[in-house]
């Protein structure tokens, strides 16, 4: 029978070396600000291969999307890290594995979010657009995705939510950004309540923006269709 | 012992506002058992908010209803009215209400839908439900769409088991909010047949509508409504033939411009 | 290159890989039952319509599902346990982290299902004298439940890929099998190919069946 003791929680020393977590920040952002980036362009370009009627084009898009969508994140991290440097004889540093896998899972999302806002702007429109003569390819960038882009902006924020959270796995392996840095410090100092509790507070302060923010284009979107 | 004549349901001095805007300004009203009351009115006048207060879907903000002598709900502080669920719950079960929009449940039968409140809220038996159920749908025609989901129904065969549904809680008062406004124009007629077969019954019933024809040979009484207050209150006879009021004649003016 | 793949390197180990399978299913069922029980409450206390209840939960709620769920899990295993001089075996610190996470966004799949449910369907109950009791249970929740479907498998979809950050905390799931198998052979390549392979077979084959069950229950409630 364990005994029960009452915490003695100390919150003043996790504040005492807040700028370690801060500075920590540095690295999260940068892996959430590249991968949201590179999952942006990159899903563009695989989602128009996804609606592209060539299936040679269409499938491999598929593929690509099920595959990143049906695997843990942690595996495609790990993967990265420790089973690609085998294939191709170059190990490469933590954060680029890091940055690689989770700027293909962001682009295999954000495909889908790209196809689903396409798929979902009214035929009339298709119509309209190639009644005039227009293009394929014109028809898309002039007259569908601007339509659809306002549609899917709510999901890109929500993408941009679950991919901070993804960053996080980087810290297994071994990426020195604020997890990692929050496990290091509360091994040494034995206070991991005090120390993961306050890192969980960072975390929330550096994604709920988004989702307010999403919250507040979704309102606009229902607005606007009323 | 209730007796044909007597008053069944009355209102006094109801208000009703949506934030700050007042949809009712004090309407008293009472219904004599065997009524038939149409309620007219341009949109906006009220005559919805009305029907839904008294079966209490909205709550009034001022005034008291009294549903066979028994006043509803308790005076509270500042003079409103405190509604109890359950009080409010054993009120519909007697006051029946066949909404515009039909509202049948779509993951049961049009069977089921008319079962639904006999055995869940009057507590009847299965097989009591059943029966009755079946009785009324064939009483609006549909004996044969007992198995059918309401996706299945076109718009006047939902209604009119929406018709049978609140029969089938053999209500003291039967309310219709425009039940043919959101039909097909040839849909109507089925509809409007089915209420005007319920006369015979001699129930007490209020009907909202735009249908002015149906009313003067349905009603037995026809409210106007403007503004939240009743403006003319007659035998049909009267009050679409020979109106009082200006307003009341050019509302009617509006609904006689193509006749032909 | 010339890189020989040795697949037999995995194949030895095949058991040691499939009982981390086997624990990640057990993990991933617990989870999802766990989120399901506080995810109804927490559901029930937003619709409640009284704000002593709805406020706490919607905190509850917006911290978890915007909060990595590693943060959970080493604060399950080493934060709460630590403070009460108390230790906790991975399984239960990831089963608790897994719960308590999940159940926020189970609580906003079953919130928005009901909310989905057209504001005639409860008149037409009222109207005829049902209890909010008995309306939800005969009235909204088995339409609502329709539409939960298919949020509530991308959600348990999204439950069995987190249940892999247990291998953290040393609980011997797939990904910690998988290391472990690593250590011995030294065939990380093989190793992580198939554990992703085997997740992704896992993952589809089951999300093309949810599909296809969807599809089925969309047809029936059609009839």
């Amino acid at each position: 029978m364990p005994t029960i003791t009452m915490p003695e929680l100390q919150f003043g020393e996790v504040f005492a070396n807040i700028d370690l977590l801060l500075e920590a920040c540095g690295l999260t952002l940068a892996l959430w600000a590249v991968a949201l980036a590179a999952g942006l362009s990159g899903g563009l370009l695989v989602g128009l291969a996804r609606i592209s009627p060539r299936r040679w084009i269409a499938w491999p898009a598929r593929g690509y999307v099920e595959l990143f969508r049906n695997t843990p994140v942690l595996v495609q991290l790990i993967w990265f890290y420790y089973a690609l440097p085998v294939l191709s004889g170059i190990q490469l540093p933590a954060f680029a594995a890091a940055a690689l896998a989770l700027s293909l899972n962001a682009s295999a999302y954000c495909a889908e979010i790209y196809r689903g806002g396409i798929q979902s702007v009214a035929a009339g429109q298709w119509e309209a657009g190639r009644a005039l003569g227009m293009g394929r390819l014109r028809l898309l960038r002039r007259i569908i995705l601007p339509l659809a882009v306002r549609r899917m902006v709510p999901a890109f924020t929500n993408r941009a939510v679950e991919l901070a959270k993804n960053t996080s796995v980087a810290s297994i392996i071994t990426v020195h950004e604020l997890m990692y840095t929050a496990r290091l410090f509360s091994s040494q100092n034995y206070i991991p309540m005090e120390t993961f509790t306050v890192v969980a507070m960072i975390y929330f302060l550096l994604i709920y923006p988004f989702t307010l923010a999403s919250y507040a284009l979704e309102r606009r979107f229902a607005a606007g269709r009323a | 012992m209730t007796v044909a004549g007597d008053v069944v349901l009355q209102v006094e001095d109801l208000h009703k506002s949506f934030g700050s805007t007042e949809v009712l300004k004090g309407i008293d009203l009472s219904v004599r058992r065997g009524e038939r009351i149409a309620i007219l009115g341009s949109s906006g006048s009220g005559k919805s908010t009305l029907l839904r207060c008294l079966n209490v879907l909205e709550m009034p903000t001022r005034g008291r209803l009294i549903l066979d002598g028994e006043a509803v709900g308790k005076p509270a502080a500042g003079g409103g009215t405190r509604y109890r669920e359950a009080e409010l719950n054993r009120l519909r079960a007697r006051v029946g209400m066949v909404f515009q929009q039909f509202n049948l449940f779509p993951h049961m039968t049009a069977l089921e839908n008319v079962m639904e409140g006999p055995l869940s809220v009057l507590g009847r038996s299965r097989a009591e439900a059943r029966r009755t159920a079946q009785r009324h749908l064939e009483r609006v025609g549909l004996g044969g769409k007992a198995e059918a989901h309401p996706a299945r129904l076109s718009g006047g065969q939902q209604q009119r088991v929406a018709i049978a549904r609140a029969l089938a809680m053999d209500p003291e008062v039967l309310l219709f909010d425009e039940p043919t406004s959101s039909l097909d124009p040839e849909l109507v007629g089925e509809v409007l047949g089915v209420i005007n077969d319920l006369s015979e019954d001699g129930r007490t019933m209020l009907l909202v509508t735009h249908e002015l024809g149906f009313a003067y040979h349905f009603a037995t009484r026809i409210l106007f409504l403007h503004e939240g207050r009743i403006l003319e209150d007659g035998p049909p006879e009267q009050v679409l033939k020979s109106p009082r009021e200006e307003r009341t004649r050019r509302f009617l003016d509006r609904f006689t411009a193509f006749r032909f | 290159m010339g890189y020989v793949w040795d697949f037999f390197a995995v194949a030895r180990n095949a058991d040691i890989l499939l009982a981390g399978l086997g624990q990640t299913l057990l993990l991933s069922v617990c989870g999802i039952a766990v989120g399901v029980a506080i995810g109804g409450v927490l559901a029930a206390m937003r619709l409640s319509g009284r704000r002593t209840l709805s406020w706490p939960a919607l905190a509850f709620t917006e911290f978890y599902r915007n909060t990595p769920p590693l943060v959970h899990f080493f604060w399950f295993f080493y934060g709460l346990p630590m403070a009460f001089g108390l230790t906790l075996p991975p399984f239960a610190a990831a089963l608790a982290a897994l719960g308590v996470q999940s159940a926020a966004f189970f609580a906003e799949v079953f919130r928005g299902g009901i909310l989905s449910v057209e504001t005639g369907q409860w008149e037409a109950g009222r109207a005829l004298g049902m209890g909010r009791a008995r309306l939800m249970r005969r009235i909204i929740l088995p339409q609502a439940a329709r539409r939960m479907a298919a949020p509530f498998v991308e959600r348990s979809f999204e439950l069995v890929k987190t249940t892999t950050l247990a291998a953290a905390l040393a609980f011997h799931e797939t990904i910690y099998s998988a290391m472990v198998i690593v250590t011995q052979t030294y065939r990380p390549l093989e190793v992580y190919t198939v554990v992703a392979g085997l997740f992704f077979i896992v993952l589809f084959s089951a999300s093309q069946v949810a599909e296809w069950l969807e599809a089925r229950g969309r047809r029936a409630g059609a009839r």
